[in-house]
């Protein structure tokens, strides 16, 4: 199996999966019980937080486990504006975000909040400018995702958090579910105050994430039970889950340090060998993330495509999995100003720190005769 | 251009005579270990300063890291440049323009090279009409300006320096000697314990565990207030006294209204041979005047009555709110107020004597011989180390 599709989801590693298996068994007691077994897994969760905060280089008190991207960013968004209405109710967010931030923005809207969606440039990028611009006096949030899940732009967090910081008024979200790991990015920015991580997307497990909430950011908090998690998200803890995620939290930060190199160089070879097919064009701009690679094969149906690879074990994606239950046009390329005859033909490849030169030949090789058996039956 | 230099300047130890360099050493100990996790970082003193160069690490988090440190009077980031009027304005010009909230700026110029083509009054004018015709919504102002930048022309090169992040003051943890902290869990005694480090001390601490009436969660309290602690400076040795027999032998014998004087005398001795065993010099507790009934003159002096050790009480005329504050500063608090029982609050007398005497308190002593039960407790120690380092438990190493 060749699996190309990281960017949906990620091979849990074996450390990880070991970590959770052995806490769910031996430390299953509820952190909040006052007994000694208690005790082991609170003592286990809060030593979670304390590496968790060292690997992120914050503080303790500023993480908040969550059960991944969806939770975390509509924590953020929902919680800003539930909590700060009276200041404002203007959120600033852009055309290319992920459905759990756009449509927690347009959920606002139903409530009376007026939602900016800013556009981005060809390359898939939104600008620094655009965001002064729209800032307004009612303005409490902007929302901007650091690295785009489909086309693997780059936005540019750091200017956007040094205007932020400019305005003390305002909170800045950064939905880092696709960039952790691959683009750093620094959280002891003062102008950040929000950043959603996700545990799958790092060979984590599935329903982990963190939400990095800044100690001079207060929220409305979206289950209200028993104050756990410093009273922004009640419900027992899962303490398993948290060990996993900072678990995997430390060994993608690992190969961020000693791998990324070889991951650019990996995608460098997939995007020349991809530009030697004369039916391709290639979606994804210079400067993009190094794991994601998006092109287009126009007059070709993408699912086609996809099937056609799975018979031989290799796995691609059409846009991201989370927008592909709906409409055949990728919302993102159509933002960025793509034609109607790319925007429905787009596939989506993303890599992996274990993705070998091999395996991409492999993929390319059988592209290439996908393209061409297709082109045979339509002549 | 960034900036390359963190600049330290020292407090009070500036004022110490040929002692300084034993001062500025174990300052520089103190940083370098601090700022572990960033290999790349160096640390060098140099005359009468220090710096932190930063060779490409980001320079906020290191001054994070710093601000806690003792000794320390300020910080401020400084940029390196070589001895050239351009390469001076160009540096001057990014200081003012990467500091935040300025309005106002005034240059001060310090030329040690008297080779620098430029004299320092001249200099000032210079870079000050550099900086007002390359920016906009400046002004300059002498006398009260938000942001000074600090141009010093040094023989090797030129520093300039910006923003001032004030640090903790104080003296370098390990210039003043070894304290036996009795660290109970409460508020009071992580606020006095950081307070006896803010003037040099190197703390040891002690912690009385009445098992099984008091938990492991309680005594892990006390472990992570010290690893809280060791933010200010260092490892810090806890040593675990037993003390449940002990105790409750004290209980069952001595008067219900001395009882709670008693235990405390207990603990000084205990204490004290600790002290005698490990070197240590004094002991610091958060004994605050007036608080609760064994805090009282005559609770103290009747208490103090069994060593002649010093017993430093840095807290002993705050008011409560105040320390409350301190604690909610040095990160202690929400630790503190976790609702375990600990040795103090386990029997709590009905009414315990608010003005207890020394000839009474040696009256009831004298009926029990309770010299061997004081000899099993100090046998009976189990020191720990914390390290700023230990996060991860070893027993939980594979899991993380």
């Amino acid at each position: 199996m060749i699996y190309l599709d990281n960017s949906a989801t990620t091979k849990p590693d074996p450390g990880v999966l070991k970590s959770f298996e052995q806490i769910s068994s031996h430390y299953f007691a509820n952190p909040s019980s006052i007994h000694p077994f208690g005790g082991e897994a609170e003592k286990l969760l809060n030593m979670a937080k304390k590496q968790a905060a060292e690997l992120l280089k914050v503080r303790q008190e500023e993480v908040v486990f969550t059960s991944g991207g969806t939770e975390g960013n509509n924590m953020a968004i929902k919680g800003i504006a539930l909590q700060h209405q009276q200041r404002g109710k203007h959120v600033i967010t852009t055309e290319i975000e992920h459905p759990s931030v756009f449509e927690a923005c347009k959920s606002l809207e139903t409530l009376g909040f007026d939602v900016t969606y800013l556009p981005v440039d060809q390359s898939g990028v939104v600008s620094v400018k655009d965001i002064q611009k729209a800032i307004r006096e009612d303005t409490i949030l902007i929302s901007v995702m650091h690295v785009n899940n489909e086309l693997g732009s780059i936005q540019p967090i750091k200017e956007i958090a040094d205007l932020a910081a400019t305005y003390p008024k305002i909170f800045f979200h950064v939905d880092d579910v696709q960039g952790l790991g691959k683009v750093p990015l620094s959280l002891s920015h003062p102008g950040i105050n929000l950043c959603t991580i996700s545990g799958h997307k790092i060979n984590g497990l599935k329903g982990t994430g963190i939400l990095y909430v800044d100690n001079r950011t207060t929220l409305f908090p979206l289950f209200h039970g028993g104050e756990q998690e410093r009273n922004l998200r009640s419900g027992t803890e899962n303490v398993a889950g948290s060990v996993s995620i900072v678990k995997a939290l430390r060994l993608i930060k690992d190969k961020e340090t000693s791998m990324l190199d070889h991951l650019y160089e990996v995608q460098a070879f997939l995007l020349h060998r991809l530009k030697d097919i004369s039916e391709v064009d290639i979606n994804t701009a210079e400067k993009a993330a190094p794991h994601i690679v998006n092109f287009s094969v126009p007059g070709i149906k993408p699912e086609v495509i996809i099937h056609m690879l799975a018979e031989k074990e290799i796995f691609i994606s059409t846009k991201s999995a989370c927008s592909s239950k709906q409409s055949d046009e990728s919302k993102i390329l159509a933002a960025c100003g793509f034609s109607r005859a790319r925007t429905i033909s787009a596939l989506r490849v993303s890599l992996s720190f274990e993705t070998t030169k091999e395996e991409i030949q492999h993929f390319i090789d059988n592209l290439k005769k996908a393209i061409n058996q297709f082109k045979k039956v339509m002549e | 251009m960034e900036y390359d230099h963190i600049l330290i300047r020292y407090g009070e130890m500036a004022l110490k005579g040929k002692n300084i360099k034993k001062f500025t050493v174990k300052l520089q100990e103190n940083v370098q270990q601090k700022l572990k996790a960033f290999p790349k970082v160096k640390v060098k003193r140099t005359q009468g300063r220090m710096f932190i160069i930063l060779n490409g690490e980001e320079p906020t988090p290191i001054i994070e890291k710093c601000k806690d440190i003792f000794g320390i009077q300020s910080l401020s980031l400084a940029i390196k440049v070589k001895n050239e009027p351009e390469a001076v304005k160009e540096a001057a010009l990014f200081a003012l323009q990467n500091s935040e909230d300025v309005k106002k700026f005034k240059v001060t110029v310090k030329r040690i090279d008297k080779n620098f083509p430029i004299r320092s009054q001249d200099l000032n004018q210079v870079l000050g009409g550099h900086l007002l015709s390359n920016t906009e919504g400046y002004t300059v102002d002498v006398h009260n300006p938000d942001l000074e930048i600090k141009v010093e022309i040094r023989l090797e090169a030129t520093y300039i320096t910006s923003s001032v992040v004030k640090g903790p003051g104080g003296l370098p943890v390990g210039t003043s000697g070894k304290s036996l902290l009795l660290l109970s869990g409460g508020i009071d005694s992580p606020v006095a314990g950081y307070l006896a480090m803010k003037r040099g001390v190197q703390l040891e601490a002690i912690h009385f565990h009445s098992p099984p009436f008091t938990s492991d969660r309680a005594k892990q309290k006390v472990m992570d207030l010290a690893k809280q602690l060791t933010a200010f400076g260092g490892s810090i040795n806890i040593h675990v006294v037993p003390f449940t027999k002990l105790q409750q032998e004290v209980f069952k014998e001595i008067p219900d209204g001395y009882a709670m004087t008693i235990m405390r005398r207990m603990m000084m001795r205990i204490s004290e041979k600790v002290c005698e065993q490990e070197s240590i010099l004094s002991m610091t507790t958060g004994e605050n005047l007036g608080q609760v009934a064994s805090q009282t003159m005559e609770s103290m002096n009747t208490i103090n009555e069994v060593t002649n050790y010093p017993v430093i009480r840095p807290l002993v005329t705050m008011d409560k709110s105040d320390i409350i504050t301190i604690s909610q500063q040095i990160g202690t608090y929400d630790t503190s107020i976790l609702p375990y029982e600990d040795c103090c609050t386990i029997f709590v007398p009905k009414a315990p004597k608010t003005k207890p005497k020394r000839d009474k308190a040696n009256y009831y002593e004298s009926t029990k011989d309770f010299s061997s039960l004081i000899e099993e407790a100090v046998s009976g120690i189990e020191k720990v180390k914390i390290t700023a380092e230990t996060t991860i438990e070893p027993t939980f190493e594979d899991l993380f």
